[in-house]
């Protein structure tokens, strides 16, 4: 789950990691205040879940209060990547002397939180990744003893030669492991940290994306989930247990199995077709799923045909014809539904689905040929 | 022949009274998995479809000599249940469960090192070779005995790839899925390596996903140590970037782990790339002939 900057932000000053006050708002009103209360110069930040920020014109410098609330109003009026900006974070402006990045991942290789700090910061650090892999210093920790002094030390080394800025950097680097340790994150980063022409060090940016499997047990980070900042029927299908993702195309997908369901819109494609969504009713038997599955989907007026393939295993696929029959009796599906099953239970199935004039395919192939056909017949 | 699981196999099930275990257990029982114990912390002394239940995995290992786990118990649990198995001396763990957050993960994959202790998962389907042991939830009605080793990151993509295999003549010597979150304990290398060696495997499927550099890897050890035919597929050709699709670690992050780089790692290695998962015996066959 990605955080908004205002969030993690709260994180990182909450491990001591050095940052100006700012505050988050919704209004230019509100951001009038804000600017008036800092005093001074101020920057006006969209907060929204997309990089490339300041780009597209959502990161303003502002002299008065006035001219905060004015940026505010058009940055709150933007769409950034197709996502509204509902919030903006007001901070006090800083004189820059350099800018450096310091960034801690989830690394899948090492199986370890791993640093990866560069003193050509700023810029996208994918970039200098890319070109100029040697400019980025990176240290994988030990998550049973956490980030060692010396660690610390020989990161921050990299970063400064001022012995005083070198251990703020330390610090720092200690700090943003507890951030990430304390809230389960998979990335905490900061892009940039300054060093201010009076050599003080200070983030002037934070980002922090949580770990999924985290919120079970952390229902206070759970709660940071912003839902104005998602695609409505992303959230509905969250709340019905389902993973959803919404794309442009018009064939409806209901798979079970992440894996499965990414083939399925893979084979779509193949077959000249454009998939309208990732969905993943996951491995339980729950007809209830297939009701939420198919009200989501049938939401998008964008989508002309539906296509379930289900491989039984755990799922029992006569329980999702049960659902698919279910959803038919409480809401009109109005576009054709090509239906695939095999595996569990799948004589009963085809019995149910019979019973109500459906049918039922048994290789995945016909069906996504099939799919695709009447999905081209319907544009 | 095959690789992990084999008639010496003795497997405690972990949550073994449990809703999915007492299923799932069942499912192992009926497929002539030797299960051995079962393991339920406060229900010690009492028996399940016959196989004796334990309070800890310590004892199920004294009292009846098992070697493999396997978990059906909630993500807040199942972490200090692999902790378990592997103190107790278990060498090889499957852990079913999916959501187990990430950073535990980090902290045991050492102490299972140390353990000599080999995890297959979290979140995965678990492993089985065909007619000998059933460890964890692959459908045993879709495998059938063979020479063809499979290993996935996905579950039911795995069962719609075995469905063909099976259909179509080629059995499997064992199927292992290994699960889909970042962080897990067996990785493809794991299993091309004892693919390789396995004398009852002829020809390995490599079943990826996007996200990572699982896949490049795989596909960099295929050219430098596999000889047997290797095919493989990438599934999420047509995902977005920076959207999880599903599965924790199915992620394009930036301009790498995509499925268009990962295709071109496997073609580059010599390993047959599918288009589509009903290519899979077709390009066997060829990939065969071609090494053969």
């Amino acid at each position: 789950m990605n955080l908004h900057e205002y969030q993690a932000r709260a994180l990182f000053k909450a491990a001591g990691i050095p940052m100006h006050d700012g505050d988050v708002a919704a209004t230019p009103a509100e951001a009038e205040e804000i600017a008036r209360r800092l005093g001074g110069r101020v920057v006006v930040k969209a907060q929204v879940h997309t990089g490339g920020r300041g780009k597209a014109g959502g990161v303003k410098l502002a002299d008065t209060p006035a001219e905060a609330a004015e940026w505010a109003k058009k940055i709150l009026a933007l769409t950034i990547k197709g996502l509204p900006v509902n919030k903006v974070l007001i901070v006090p402006a800083e004189d820059i002397a350099t800018e450096t990045y310091v960034g801690l991942i989830m690394d899948r290789e090492t199986q370890r939180p791993v640093y990866m700090v560069s003193a050509a910061g700023g810029v996208d650090i994918e970039e200098v990744a890319a070109t100029t892999p040697e400019r980025i210093t990176k240290a994988a920790v030990d998550p049973r003893y956490g980030l060692l002094p010396h660690q610390a030390m020989t990161l921050a080394f990299t970063l400064y030669q001022d012995f005083n800025q070198v251990k703020a950097a330390a610090k720092i680097m200690g700090q943003l492991y507890r951030v990430f340790v304390e809230n389960g994150a998979s990335l905490a980063e900061i892009n940039p940290l300054v060093r201010t022409p009076g050599g003080q060090i200070l983030a002037l940016d934070a980002k922090v994306v949580i770990d999924d499997n985290e919120l079970g047990r952390r229902p206070d980070l759970a709660l940071l989930r912003d839902e104005t900042a998602e695609d409505p029927s992303e959230v509905a299908a969250r709340k019905a247990g389902l993973s959803f993702i919404k794309l442009s195309g018009d064939v409806g997908c209901v798979v079970n199995g992440a894996g499965l369901a990414m083939a399925t819109m893979d084979l779509v494609k193949y077959y000249g077709g454009e998939p309208a969504n990732f969905l993943d009713i996951g491995g339980s038997s729950n007809p209830e799923k297939v009701v939420n599955a198919l009200r989501i989907i049938t939401s998008d007026r964008d989508v002309k045909a539906i296509l379930f393939n289900i491989f039984g295993g755990i799922t029992r696929t006569d329980d999702v014809a049960n659902g698919i029959v279910a959803a038919t009796r409480e809401f009109t599906v109005d576009v054709p539904i090509i239906i695939r099953l095999t595996g569990t239970n799948e004589a009963e199935a085809i019995t149910i689905l019979e019973g109500v004039g459906m049918t039922a395919l048994n290789d995945m192939d016909e069906a996504v040929q099939r799919v695709v056909q009447i999905a081209k017949e319907a544009a | 022949m095959s690789i992990f699981a084999d008639a010496s196999t003795r497997l405690v099930i972990q949550g073994i009274t449990g809703r999915d275990g007492s299923f799932h257990a069942r499912q192992m029982i009926e497929y002539g998995t030797p299960v051995v114990a079962g393991v339920t912390p406060g229900k010690g002394g009492q028996a399940f479809e016959g196989v004796p239940v334990f309070n800890t995995v310590a004892e199920a290992v004294r009292e009846t000599g098992a070697n493999t786990s396997v978990l059906y118990v909630p993500p807040t649990l199942a972490a200090g249940a692999i902790y378990e198995a592997a103190a107790a001396g278990i060498g090889l763990v499957v852990c079913i469960t999916e959501g187990i957050p990430v950073i535990d993960m980090t902290k045991l994959m050492p102490f299972l090192r140390e353990h000599g202790t080999r995890l297959i998962g979290p979140n995965c389907p678990g492993l089985i070779t065909p007619g000998v042991a059933k460890v964890g939830i692959i459908p045993g009605t879709i495998c059938a005995p063979g020479r063809i080793g499979l290993v996935s990151r996905s579950g039911t993509l795995t069962y719609e790839v075995v469905h063909h295999l099976t259909r179509q003549g080629l059995g499997q010597s064992t199927c292992v899925g290994i699960g889909g979150d970042p962080v897990i304990g067996t990785n493809f290398i794991d299993c091309l390596e004892a693919f390789q060696q396995d004398p009852g495997t002829d020809a390995i499927v490599v079943i990826g996903e996007i996200g990572g550099t699982d896949e490049q890897n795989a596909a960099r050890y295929v050219k430098d140590h596999v000889t047997k035919p290797v095919v493989g597929f990438i599934a999420g050709q047509t995902a977005p970037k920076g959207r999880r699709m599903g599965h924790a670690g199915a992620i394009i992050s930036g301009s790498s782990g995509t499925a268009i780089e990962k295709m071109a790692a496997f073609e580059d290695a010599g390993i047959g790339v599918m288009k589509r998962p009903a290519e899979v015996v077709t390009l066997l066959n060829a990939s065969t002939e071609h090494r053969g």
